[in-house]
């Protein structure tokens, strides 16, 4: 009967878990499909706490066994502290800080899968399947942990240089079929020794470090996303193990949609999914040198800008992670209702790409209430730059640079862009003149239509707003 | 078991299919969360072990704490980021 009522839970949590990933690609159902996801969760593990019923080695059933006290005190421990920590940090957290979180979390779980399997292990030496389950588990969920912690080392700036030992790609390459092939042989050969288990630990924590350290910071969505799939790969393998349907269908959907939304990213920056992980620029190894010819660069003062933007029929802003790291979100939504009162046209075109993960820049821009239809993709916005007065182009660079579609020995060349340069005036918000993330210098700074409006983000807007003001 | 697998594979794909790129950020972060379903594996291991051996206790623990905190905080952080987009 217990048993029943349990796998009517695990199927109840992976239906909502289906649904609810489904309706979270729509932005209208999304917050309620992860509602929907969330409810299913608990669905689950209340079951599996208060519907357990013991095996023995035969898998035969002893409904007489009662789980010790100390047991159930530890777990319900865990989960308390684990939902008022989790709870208080998500709910604290920054916007801009989002995507180390998610990096954070994710390697939580890669380190409960690697847990998991280092408490197995000694069960079921000599059970070839599970034995398998267990040390894949072991090996991915510690190279998830392993690689998240650096990428949110990464994305938190701590760590920002990408670090390439010599020949790093064959090293790393070594190191990876080293892992697996040390675990095929503890499950060959029965190993039975603890050390042993933990050494192949360490070398699968060491690979992650090892995997994740030369990527750039650019391209860390894209590791993050893959880590994340590598995560349900290691919870699906916990599935396999106890033959537990939820754990089996949570961890292969994320698995493979966590694939999947990966290869859409790569696609999105049009570089295959090798080459991020390879490298080819995401440190910025080869500079593109431009042409000697590039011209002049103009710089424009607030009050001129100010005058510009009031007399502007349509105004298209592009923001980039330069408004991000300079928390200018709130200031720019200023400027557009101010814009929009005087009766000035204002969009945001929004690139597959700007920020540090996709969609980084609308749920920044949502943060600071702009209205989610304001946003507009680079695919609708294009045709539209022909009749724009102003693009103000805010801490974004490699994804308006020209270089993308003229040049072919860029090293972005082919990656479609925002095509600011058919406006009639472009503003460019920088700090400095330095190259962009991809360290490519950019051709529309010299641009004849191009004006460079240097400053911090948010200050300059600042200033703006004020100047605008007093017209 | 096989053929489970199969098919999830293939739902998990159709499901990403066509998802606009605004959404990719919460969705993964909605992915992420559901991942944390390994917490089950952990609950499963704790309530199996035995309460004198004090090791497997600790780290029975420790992964029950590390999935919890994968599975709250993915649910938490991923409900802020779509707050947002629910527009007046």
């Amino acid at each position: 009967m217990k048993t029943n009522l349990l796998e009517v839970c695990y199927l109840i949590g992976s239906i909502t878990f289906i649904l609810g990933l489904k309706m979270m690609g729509n932005a209208k159902t999304a917050r309620k499909g992860n509602l929907i996801g969330a409810a299913g969760m608990i669905i689950a593990i209340l079951g599996t706490v208060f519907l357990f019923v013991k095996k023995d080695e035969n898998g035969v059933a002893d409904y007489n066994y009662s789980v010790p006290g100390i047991v159930y005190g530890l777990i319900g421990g865990a989960i308390l502290l684990g939902t008022i920590i989790g709870w208080m940090t998500a709910k604290k957290v920054q916007m801009t800080k989002m995507p180390e979180l998610v990096s954070m979390f994710n390697g939580m779980g890669g380190a409960c899968a690697a847990l998991i399997g280092l408490m197995e292990y000694h069960n079921n030496i000599g059970h070839t399947g599970a034995s398998i389950a267990i040390v894949l588990g072991v090996i991915i969920g510690s190279i998830s942990f392993s690689g998240s912690v650096i990428a949110f080392l990464k994305l938190n700036g701590t760590m920002n240089q990408p670090i390439r030992l010599p020949a790093y790609n064959i090293i790393n390459t070594i190191v990876m079929i080293g892992v697996f092939a040390f675990g095929g042989y503890m499950v060959f050969n029965h190993i039975e020794s603890s050390s042993v288990l933990y050494a192949l630990f360490g070398c699968a924590i060491i690979y992650g470090i090892l995997f994740t350290v030369p990527i750039g910071g650019a391209d860390m969505p894209v590791v993050i996303s893959l880590l994340n799939s590598f995560t349900g790969l290691a919870a699906a393998f916990g599935g396999f193990l106890y033959d537990n349907k939820v754990m089996l269908t949570g961890g292969i959907l994320v698995g493979s949609a966590g694939t999947l939304l990966t290869l859409v990213m790569c696609k999105a920056m049009n570089r295959p999914l090798s080459n991020v992980i390879f490298g080819a620029f995401g440190g910025g190894g080869a500079v593109a040198t431009g042409n000697s010819e590039k011209g002049t660069i103009k710089d424009i003062s607030v009050s001129d800008l100010a005058v510009l933007m009031n007399y502007s029929k349509k105004i298209v802003i592009v923001p980039g992670y330069g408004l991000a790291v300079a928390q200018a979100q709130h200031v720019i939504h200023e400027l557009e209702l101010l814009l929009e009162e005087r009766g000035v046209e204002v969009k945001y075109a929004i690139h597959p790409v700007a920020g540090r993960m996709p969609g980084h820049m609308n749920v920044l821009l949502a943060e600071s209430n702009v209205a989610y239809e304001k946003l507009v993709e680079m695919d609708d916005i294009n045709p539209e730059f022909e009749q724009t007065d102003v693009v103000l182009v805010v801490g974004a660079n490699d994804v308006v640079n020209p270089a993308a579609k003229t040049d072919p020995s860029s090293p972005i060349y082919g990656m479609p862009i925002l095509e600011v340069n058919k406006a009639k005036n472009i503003i460019i918000n920088k700090r400095s003149m330095n190259a962009g993330y991809a360290g490519i210098d950019n051709l529309l700074f010299y641009d004849p239509k191009s004006s460079m409006f240097f400053g911090d983000a948010k200050k300059a807007l600042t200033d703006l707003v004020a100047e605008l003001k007093t017209m | 078991m096989v053929y489970f697998i199969v098919l999830s594979v293939f739902v998990g794909i159709e499901v990403i299919g066509g998802v606009p790129t605004v959404l990719h950020t919460p969705l993964m972060s909605g992915a992420n969360a559901i991942h944390g379903v390994v917490i089950v594996g952990a609950i499963y291991v704790m309530l199996n072990v035995n309460p004198d051996n004090t090791l497997a206790l600790i780290l029975g623990s420790l992964a029950v704490l590390l999935g919890t905190l994968n599975v709250v905080g993915g649910f938490v952080v991923t409900d802020r980021m779509l707050e947002m987009f629910k527009k007046k």
